[in-house]
């Protein structure tokens, strides 16, 4: 299938402080289906960016298109309002700290949407709900409340909450960055199955192992502007931009440190063990 | 001439009936409190000028003010006006709207505690603002203020036997009649005391069953 326009199309996107440029004219575009990662130092804009496809943090410039509609027209406030809520029921977003509603249960976060904005009636609700969770393995926890659920089955009802409005798109703004390294995979194998249904994801990470093996396209991301992009395999073992290599280098000596430090704090744990 | 509570027993239908008048106006000014209170909270901190002054300006006389005089306002002032509301009536109306008043600084802080990623979350899910306070953030802002407007609440009961200077034959009334007839004010005030003291526990009680039922959702 030909497409006339492109499925996400971000033209010269511009977004300042006073005179902070957080976002320096960038566009870039996204095909229905692909499985885009941006990756960048923190401040560079990557959130900035993906929180601005669907307007929840206005562009001060350019425009943001998905799937032949202008997501941040310009329209007079009370149309505006109409058309944007329109607009974010096709994209769903997934956040650090999973921002689920405490007072819901783990089935009434995943139905309050598509009840109150699709008009589904309870009986059909119940069958979403357990569709959707049953998809990220958490129907057995649908009548919990989110206060009794770890960080990692948090985000899989997130998940599950934004995928009950059968969105076009899905936004991930640093979906494991909170959570105890233990519970990443469980996320993760959730985001796989997403990307092999063909789900069009743009994922904002710091995990540059999910980003090589999940993604089709790898965005280098600094001080606002794309600083290179290009399939994982380039992007991450033949960077040609001399900030791309610097950042890799810099965030693999971190993730070493890292492992060495669990590796000695594991050896010292050892140690003590067989000292008793 | 000591103390004789034997004159007691021949009253108790009196002071029962008033016990009833007083859960039954507390009752009722406790809900036109709690939702009066969450109306002049959203108000005021979401609706256009025109809306917001006249609330202000009403909390402000509704806090400067004392609650007998506001009582003595809408029983006897409003019938100026052509408004003869009953005196249970009017003794809901101003102590639901005074305590309405103090509950709703309580929401309000609370609304403005909500993170703001409850917002967030509602509204990329597709809500407009006022569907995702309606159904997420005023919710938890409620349910954070359930202790503090308990004690509001107590207080309102406290508070009801104002309505006994309107003519609502409440608990307070109704003992000054039973003193009227006997002369034993100390016995009659006592029992008084009993039944509110008692009435207060039975608040409490439901009370610490809402802060139970809602500890799960926090």
């Amino acid at each position: 299938m030909t497409e006339a326009h492109k499925f996400v199309d971000i033209r010269h996107a511009q977004k300042a402080y006073g005179d902070l440029e957080v976002l320096k004219d960038i566009s870039l575009t996204v095909d229905r289906g692909e499985i885009v990662a941006i990756i960048g130092p923190s401040g560079s804009g990557k959130s900035t960016l993906l929180r601005a496809i669907n307007d929840l943090d206005s562009l001060t410039g350019g425009e943001v298109w998905l799937d032949g509609v202008q997501i941040n027209k310009d329209l007079p406030y009370r149309q505006y309002e109409k058309h944007i809520n329109a607009m974010r029921q096709q994209v769903g977003m997934v956040f650090q700290h999973f921002n689920l509603f405490p007072h819901l249960s783990v089935r009434d976060n995943v139905t309050m949407a598509p009840k109150l904005l699709k008009g589904l009636s309870d009986k059909e609700a119940d069958k979403l709900a357990e569709e959707q969770l049953n998809h990220v393995g958490m129907l057995e926890r649908i009548d919990y409340y989110p206060s009794q659920l770890s960080g990692g089955q948090k985000q899989r009802v997130a998940i599950a909450r934004a995928l009950a409005m059968q969105p076009k798109l899905m936004l991930f703004d640093e979906a494991t960055s909170a959570l105890d390294p233990e519970l990443v995979e469980e996320v993760n194998l959730v985001m796989k199955r997403l990307a092999e249904e063909h789900m069009t994801m743009i994922i904002v990470t710091h995990e540059m192992d999910f980003a090589a093996s999940v993604c089709d396209r790898v965005i280098f991301m600094d001080k606002g502007v794309v600083v290179e992009q290009g399939p994982p395999s380039v992007v991450f073992q033949n960077p040609t931009e001399e900030r791309t290599k610097e950042f890799l280098r810099k965030h693999l000596a971190q993730h070493h440190a890292q492992n060495a430090a669990e590796a000695a704090a594991l050896t010292a744990a050892q140690t003590n063990e067989g000292a008793k | 001439m000591g103390l004789d509570f034997t004159v007691v027993p021949a009253y108790l239908d009196t002071i029962l009936i008033g016990v009833l008048w007083t859960i039954a106006i507390t009752v009722c000014a406790a809900l036109l409190s709690f939702f009066g209170g969450i109306l002049f909270a959203v108000i005021a901190l979401y609706a256009p000028w025109f809306l917001r002054l006249p609330v202000r300006l009403f909390a402000w006389l509704f806090m400067g003010t004392p609650l007998l005089l506001q009582l003595f306002l809408i029983y006897f002032g409003l019938v100026e006006l052509g408004i003869d509301l009953p005196a249970f009536v009017a003794g809901v109306i101003g102590l639901g709207l005074h305590f309405a008043v103090y509950n709703s600084e309580l929401i309000q802080t609370a609304i403005l505690a909500v993170d703001n990623g409850q917002m967030e979350a509602a509204r990329t899910l597709g809500c407009s603002r006022a569907q995702a306070l309606r159904k997420v953030v005023i919710p938890q802002a409620v349910r954070d203020v359930i202790p503090p407007i308990g004690n509001n609440m107590i207080a309102l009961l406290k508070d009801s036997a104002l309505v006994s200077v309107i003519g609502v034959s409440e608990l307070t009334l109704s003992s000054q009649l039973a003193i009227g007839r006997t002369y034993r004010p100390f016995e009659f005030y006592a029992v008084a005391a009993v039944f509110y003291y008692v009435v207060n526990l039975g608040m409490e009680a439901v009370m610490r069953r809402i802060e139970r039922k809602t500890s799960l959702s926090r």
